[in-house]
């Protein structure tokens, strides 16, 4: 065994790649949940999002585009999910399995001129001066944009939900629906907005597999991480910090294991394989121990009876 | 300004089946504190609603100031100058108080200067509040505050405020009652809603009577007695229960220092409740909701497990028993729930009596029910307690909240329970329903049960019980001789007692 080729920074920079997809889906998933709603459907709006970028960026030959179209068809398929909950009142828990199903079989369906094919590069950002430190600074700082996105995503709905009015909004027809209708609020109207913003964050976090960490597209990529990000979500008590810290340290274990498999360890395979998500989730119950702060409404649904 | 702040003109709304406000007429004019007085059914909530513009009429219209008013939302409404506190509060328990504010506010201040004008008009008030607090951690009362405030910081010309006092101790309503005339008196009309008589009395100048949805009468309510308003609502004459003075038999349930965790993060545990009862006897238990109610018949009737020699029926240590064996031994028990605890919303009166009855009743043979001896049981709650329904298939939401507790404490009181435990047997119950339930608890006491009636509901505890004690943060007070009890006794058992004796000890 020899841990010596297991270097540190490198492990630091690909464990902020590794962690972006379920970030991104997580953050997502969370504004959903803080509005009320169980979208259990994150999965199959990833790897929906994951084909729609990798091939509109493959056809454009523009990176930025096959993002656009990830979001955006992450959120097409989220609406689907909006209208069958929000207006055919339908179960949530059931509707978002449905969508998880029919997202993997939509992608594979999309995808079949695609197995192969390399998708153009997304050129990486180079911060003046900060790139330049040494040692950190090629770790923190010459990342893809879309690394330095999904943080300061994290920033912006933190900031949203803690300060905003809308935000308020959002928390208050999560927390009791039926109080916000009687004050006015458009209950459906929110929560359909909140479910398209997690459908077009799950999108982005498919495609940054399928065009960024992997890259290229081969079908049921996401392997399970929209179930992650889910996870995540619930571990972290709905704050999106600790989001970013429970993305990244799936993505830490997760890249450490790997190196550790490759330096010959001598503990076998499958335990190595399963210690991302069991670190994760001892970590995260431990923190989580004390506050239990689930919307009150969450997956409950929603209907203006007068 | 001369002439009515508010005139309701021929107002009609109808649903499926049912017509809620059949041309409603009435006036409120400024500074007035008018009262809206009628049963459970008789369309009060759809009335305030339409001015409060959550609900439009059919057809009729509404003049405000002397101009057409036909709010087509909430907020329209609260620009002119309605503000609506709920009956059911529409707070939220995970937010502050001054994010609750917020929500109810059209262009709410950034939150520190919102902040500042909480404390000035919560003091000014006499209703103090902590803007930084969080709801879920707050008193009843102090919930309705915030309500309260919300609607204040709006300078209302119009507060409706939908049975407030339904959750409050005697004090707290006194409370509220002054800062009402304050309003009224600064020149703000009040909308007052509740089925408490004696309120309605003492603070409104003017009152509208609805029976079913219709104006039946209007009067000033400082000069009719609360039985003459009552008969006005219910259109024929009350009926008040009585009962025989009989004497008490042999102690049955005895409640020795039962500690119980609530099941709930936001309830109350109990604590060292101790309750002695004897047959033929009736105990009422008030207080302010939230002090353990729940909890108390949770561990009465068997849903939550304590110690086993913490509660004793005849004797028998029965505090590790379920709900199922206690049943067998004769302690019954119907909370306060009626869709969703008393009985299961969707399936038929059937299928609900066999719920419960299947012990006692023996509807069971073999594992296998006797559906046949179930719709006879059904049947015979139908007709011992006047149930208005088409028949026992019906499934139990199709019944009104007064057919429906009329049914689950009939379905308790025909198993010939040696103990009955009920809360809030006449939650939302019309009078006449009321006094029929009253009257069935009072004849069961008389063949010899022993009867716990938990309620927030005053008046039905002094009519009733022989005994009364209050709860408080969990705690059970000494039970006291009802007869004779003072409101300012009961008010210091429900709030103030185990304060006062805390700084007692301190000082």
């Amino acid at each position: 065994m020899d841990l010596s080729a297991i270097n540190p920074l490198i492990l630091v920079a690909s464990l902020m790649v590794a962690a972006t997809p379920i970030l991104l889906a997580a953050i997502g998933e969370l504004v959903v949940e803080k509005a009320g709603i169980l979208n259990l459907g994150v999965e199959g709006m990833m790897i929906t999002g994951a084909i729609c970028g990798f091939a509109i960026a493959v056809e454009t030959g523009s990176p930025f585009w096959g993002f656009i179209a990830a979001a955006v068809g992450g959120a097409l398929l989220s609406l689907v999910f909006a209208f069958l909950t929000q207006y055919l009142l339908s179960n949530q828990v059931a509707t978002g399995l449905a969508l998880t199903l029919f997202g993997l079989g939509l992608s594979s369906l999309l995808g079949q001129k695609y197995m192969g094919v390399k998708p153009p590069s997304t050129s990486k950002l180079d911060i003046p001066f900060l790139s330049d430190i040494p040692g950190i600074g090629r770790v923190l700082f010459q990342h893809d944009p879309m690394v330095y996105f999904s943080i300061a995503l994290i920033a912006a709905v933190w900031l949203m939900l803690k300060y905003s009015r809308i935000g308020l909004v959002l928390r208050a027809v999560g927390e009791n629906h039926d109080a916000a209708h009687a004050l006015g609020y458009k209950v459906v109207r929110i929560r359909i907005g909140a479910i398209a913003f997690g459908g077009a964050c799950a999108g982005l976090g498919g495609a940054y597999l399928s065009l960024i960490r992997v890259p290229q597209w081969t079908e049921g990529m996401t392997a399970g991480a929209g179930w992650i990000a889910l996870a995540i979500v619930v571990f972290a008590s709905w704050r999106p910090w600790r989001i970013l810290m429970g993305a990244y340290l799936f993505g830490g274990v997760t890249v450490l294991q790997l190196n550790l498999q490759a330096a010959g360890l001598a503990i076998p395979v499958e335990y190595l394989s399963m210690s991302p998500y069991l670190i994760t989730i001892i970590v995260l119950v431990i923190i989580n121990r004390s506050t239990q702060s689930a919307p009150a409404e969450l997956g409950q649904v929603f209907h203006a009876s007068h | 300004m001369d002439g009515p702040l508010l005139a309701v003109n021929g107002v009609t709304k109808a649903y499926p089946g049912v017509v809620a406000n059949d041309t409603v007429t009435f006036t409120v004019d400024p500074g007035e504190v008018h009262a809206l007085l009628g049963e459970n059914g008789a369309g009060k909530s759809t009335l305030v609603k339409m001015i409060y513009g959550l609900v439009r009429p059919d057809s009729g219209g509404m003049v405000w100031k002397g101009e057409a008013f036909e709010p087509a939302t909430p907020h329209a409404a609260r620009k002119s100058g309605v503000a609506m506190v709920f009956q059911h509060f529409s707070l939220f328990e995970a937010l502050n108080v001054a994010e609750n504010v917020a929500l109810g506010m059209e262009n709410p201040p950034p939150m520190r200067q919102l902040s500042a004008r909480i404390r000035d008009v919560s003091e000014a008030y006499g209703l103090p509040l902590d803007p930084d607090r969080l709801v879920g951690d707050l008193s009843a009362g102090e919930r309705q505050r915030v309500e309260i405030i919300r609607c204040l910081l709006q300078d209302p010309k119009l507060l409706i405020m939908d049975e407030p006092t339904s959750v409050l101790t005697p004090q707290e309503v006194e409370i509220l009652f002054k800062t009402l005339r304050k309003l009224s008196a600064e020149g703000t009309a009040i909308l007052y809603i509740s089925h408490k008589l004696e309120e309605i009395r003492s603070l409104c100048t003017g009152a509208t009577i609805l029976r079913l949805g219709k104006v039946v009468g209007n009067c000033d309510p400082r000069e009719k007695t609360a039985r003459e308003l009552a008969e006005l609502m219910v259109g024929e004459t009350l009926h008040i229960p009585s009962r025989e003075p009989g004497t008490l038999g042999d102690t049955l349930l005895e409640l020795t220092n039962l500690s119980v965790k609530s099941a709930n993060p936001f309830g109350t545990s109990l604590k060292d409740v101790c309750l002695n009862i004897r047959a033929g006897e009736i105990v009422g238990i008030g207080g302010v909701a939230g002090n353990g109610q729940d909890e108390l018949l949770a561990a009465l009737s068997g849903e939550s497990i304590a110690p086993a020699g913490a509660v004793k029926l005849q004797g028998q240590e029965i505090g590790m028993l379920g709900p199922n064996q206690r049943r067998a031994l004769g302690l019954l028990a119907a909370p306060e729930e009626r869709l969703g605890h008393s009985a299961a919303p969707d399936m038929s009166l059937t299928e609900n009596a066999a719920l419960t009855g299947t012990v006692r009743e023996g509807l069971s043979k073999n594992g296998f029910l006797d559906w046949g001896k179930a719709r006879n049981f059904a049947e015979s709650i139908i007709q011992g307690f006047d149930v208005r329904t088409p028949g026992p298939d019906n499934a139990a939401r199709s019944l009104s909240g007064g057919n429906l507790q009329k049914f689950v404490i009939g379905r308790e009181v025909l198993q010939r329970p040696d103990v009955l435990v009920v809360n809030q047997p006449t939650w939302g119950v019309d009078a006449s329903a009321a006094a029929a339930i009253r009257q069935s608890l009072l004849d069961l006491a008389a063949k010899g049960a022993a009867i716990i009636c938990i309620s927030q509901d005053l008046d039905e505890l002094m009519e009733i019980s022989d005994r009364f004690a209050a709860l408080n943060e969990g705690r059970l007070t000494e039970p006291r001789p009802a007869k004779g009890l003072t409101v300012d006794e009961i008010g210091l058992m429900m709030g103030g007692a185990h304060d006062m004796e805390v700084s007692h000890v301190e000082a």
